[in-house]
């Protein structure tokens, strides 16, 4: 609610806030009552949908619901403009006689066993046909293994842990890029900042230590090797502690040309805040997505961070385009842009509406014969990607990242170069101006 | 040089650490109720001074007097709605009291700040002295200092002044107290009040130095009680203490062994504690 795009000056337009925000709870109850009335169109379409809408995560959780939110009402209602997007311009399923999507939220809080629970609400009392998830690789990674044993398909939009496709599991699919993909874009960047003659003799990885900064952490060590690129330290730590300066000293000692952090928001921010009150910053900082893409962290560490590599599949792109017109509707009514994360929750759910439309049926294995049987072009997706096609462990094949830099208070493109819409900074100024 | 950093580093955490901890021995360890929502406390501390210093533009000392200020109100009324009333029922249910009070406070916070991340911005209170290559920023540093403060203010009220001898009497027997002429509600009002102000003030001054959201207080509350238990209950400066041991041990055994040790060295040390001292450093048998 303090964020910049919002203002954080007079006090009247934060009252009308807050009274929406006090309306939230009656919203939602509304909502509720509306998801549980038996007497309803028949041919409407339940999926349910499991974020972290509370604890450290849930800037980024409410953020991801906001997109599919969008995303659904998008689906719903016609929009005319977005004609190249799956039934971006008509009112509802046209193959299950114009339906619509009813999204069935719920909270997993971070919390791996929450989302087990979760999903098995949704799908055993909810009668949900789908489900979408996670942001959380460790919660992805049980919540599949729910869904699996009840036959319910389930997209995973952004959860990046190397395993979660992979088990033989016949009802995951994945479209986002997953850890191996984005190591490997990480290992050439660096590497061809070597070529242009910058210094990058060693790295240091920092990663949070749950299944998602375990696994990239893992993937980027390979790829450094492969690459020939010397990897100074690796330091796991927990993400929910109150201080990171003992890394940050750490770091400080070994010099590295480049550090990756692989972060979650709060520790992501604090990061940033010590670094600066213990005068450490390297010439470059990659963030692996997460913290470094959640809504929070340009207000509250941008003046700090200036030049910070991110990766995204997203960028909002030229007018015109699938990205521009969608993050227009999005910043109409949250008064920000989309992030990556948010958009790659977004494309998740067009992939799997559009999965339920092409099956004309919403019986659980026709879902599943229609997600396999997908294949979109770039040209039909609002991101990045260079398409959607999944391989037999259900992993998008066509998956793709970039490289973005924080440049003032918002980020650009800066690799590769055939997407670059700005020069990379070097090194990075942080809160040296 | 370095393991000097470190070894400061931890102290000046371990007086956050203190001064989070500073309320809540004053209710668990004197009064003998656990009170849950103590992080939750802090929380709106940290919130009240965003509003201050976004609002009215408030430099450091008015906003942590107003977090103090408001937070001492908010405790008493908290005493008066609804503890009060708890203290008549069983254990659990004065235990679980709080505890839905924190869910309600976090979750009321949620509804109205949002779930995103907010820092005070950092003309409040920021910058870092260097002292001889010894770097210390200046939110920790004023945190740490106000620890101290926040400590001794309380050990002197508790011990010699006629307000913190009526406190204690109502702690030890709040019939007894009755007879000679205290009044219970009053002083325990005082109590919830002044715990839960000195939680505001730890919130305002953290919030210099540390970004936050309505669920900081779970990050920050087991800490604040393994404090407590640790300085020995009913002692204000065996909290601080202890707090200053657990930022160091914290601080050393992160940069000796790594980061992800560091909360497994310092339970297996208060284990051992407890174990050899059940009463905490400070404690009375």
């Amino acid at each position: 609610m303090y964020d910049k795009s919002r203002g954080m000056s007079g006090p009247s337009p934060e009252g009308r806030e807050t009274m929406n925000e006090l309306l939230r709870p009656v919203a939602l109850l509304f909502a509720c009552l509306a998801v549980i009335q038996p007497a309803r169109a028949a041919d409407d379409v339940k999926i349910g949908a499991i974020y972290p809408l509370t604890g450290n995560s849930a800037g980024a959780g409410q953020s991801a619901k906001d997109a599919v939110e969008l995303g659904a009402e998008i689906v719903n209602s016609p929009h005319p403009g977005l004609e190249k997007l799956p039934l971006g311009a008509g009112a509802g399923l046209p193959g299950l006689g114009g339906g619509k999507i009813v999204l069935d939220n719920a909270d997993h809080q971070g919390n791996p066993q929450v989302g087990q629970q979760q999903t098995l609400r949704l799908i055993t009392e909810d009668h949900v046909v789908a489900m979408l998830g996670c942001y959380h690789s460790s919660v992805a990674l049980v919540a599949t293994a729910a869904a699996e044993r009840q036959g319910i398909p389930f997209v995973i939009a952004d959860s990046v842990a190397l395993n979660i496709t992979g088990r033989g599991f016949k009802w995951v699919f994945r479209t986002g890029p997953i850890a191996p993909d984005f190591a490997k874009a990480y290992a050439e960047f660096l590497t061809d900042l070597r070529k242009g003659g910058k210094k990058i003799d060693s790295i240091a990885v920092v990663n949070e230590n749950t299944d998602y900064g375990t696994s990239v952490a893992a993937s980027i060590l390979a790829a450094a090797k492969t690459a020939g690129i010397a990897v100074a330290a690796q330091i796991p730590y927990d993400a929910n502690g109150a201080d990171v300066s003992a890394q940050v000293l750490q770091l400080k000692g070994l010099k590295p040309d480049a550090v990756i952090f692989v972060s979650y928001t709060a520790d992501t921010i604090l990061y940033f805040k010590t670094m600066k009150n213990l005068d450490y910053l390297p010439p470059l900082i990659i963030g692996d997505d997460a913290g470094f893409s959640d809504p929070s962290f340009i207000p509250n560490a941008g003046p700090l961070a200036q030049g910070a590599v991110n990766r995204s599949a997203f960028d909002i792109g030229a007018p015109g385009s699938n990205s521009y017109a969608i993050n227009q509707l999005f910043n109409a009514k949250h008064h920000r842009d989309l992030d990556d994360t948010s958009a790659r929750w977004m494309q998740g759910f067009f992939v799997l509406a559009d999965a339920i439309n092409r099956a004309g049926s919403t019986a659980p294995d026709k879902i599943q014969a229609a997600l396999r049987a997908t294949d979109l072009g770039p040209d039909r997706l609002m991101i990045g990607y260079r398409g959607v096609k999944f391989d037999e462990t259900g992993q998008n094949t066509l998956s793709a990242t970039y490289l973005i830099q924080l440049q003032g208070d918002h980020y650009v493109s800066v690799w590769p170069e055939d997407r670059a819409t700005a020069k990379l900074q070097w090194p990075m100024t942080g809160w040296r101006q | 040089m370095t393991l000097l950093q470190v070894v400061v580093g931890g102290l000046l955490l371990g007086a956050v650490y203190a001064l989070f901890a500073s309320g809540l021995t004053l209710i668990w360890g004197m009064m003998n109720f656990i009170n849950f929502a103590h992080g939750e406390f802090v929380m709106l501390g940290m919130y009240a001074a965003l509003l201050v210093v976004t609002w009215l533009g408030g430099g450091p000392a008015l906003f942590a007097l107003a977090a103090a200020l408001v937070l001492f109100a908010l405790g008493a009324a908290i005493y008066f709605g609804l503890i009060r009333h708890v203290l008549r029922g069983p254990m659990l249910a004065q235990i679980l009291s709080t505890f839905g009070l924190a869910l309600v406070l976090r979750y009321t916070a949620f509804w109205i700040f949002s779930a995103n991340f907010v820092s005070l911005p950092q003309t409040a209170l920021s910058g870092t002295l260097s002292i001889g290559g010894l770097l210390l920023p200046v939110p920790q540093l004023a945190a740490g200092v106000a620890a101290l403060a926040l400590t001794a203010g309380l050990h002197l009220l508790l011990t010699r002044t006629a307000v913190g001898s009526q406190l204690l009497a109502v702690a030890e027997d709040r019939e007894a107290a009755m007879l000679v002429g205290i009044r219970p509600d009053r002083m325990q009002a005082l109590a919830w009040g002044l715990a839960a102000g000195s939680a505001g003030l730890a919130g305002a001054l953290m919030a210099t130095a540390y970004p936050w959201s309505p669920s900081v207080g779970a990050t920050f509350g087991l800490t604040a009680f393994i404090t407590v238990t640790l300085g020995g209950f009913g002692s204000v400066p065996g909290a601080l203490y202890a707090g200053l041991m657990v930022g160091a041990i914290q601080a050393l055994s992160a940069y000796w062994l790594g980061p992800i040790y560091k909360d497994v060295v310092v339970y297996a040390l208060f284990v051992a504690l407890l174990w050899l001292r059940p009463q905490g450093l400070m404690g009375r048998a």
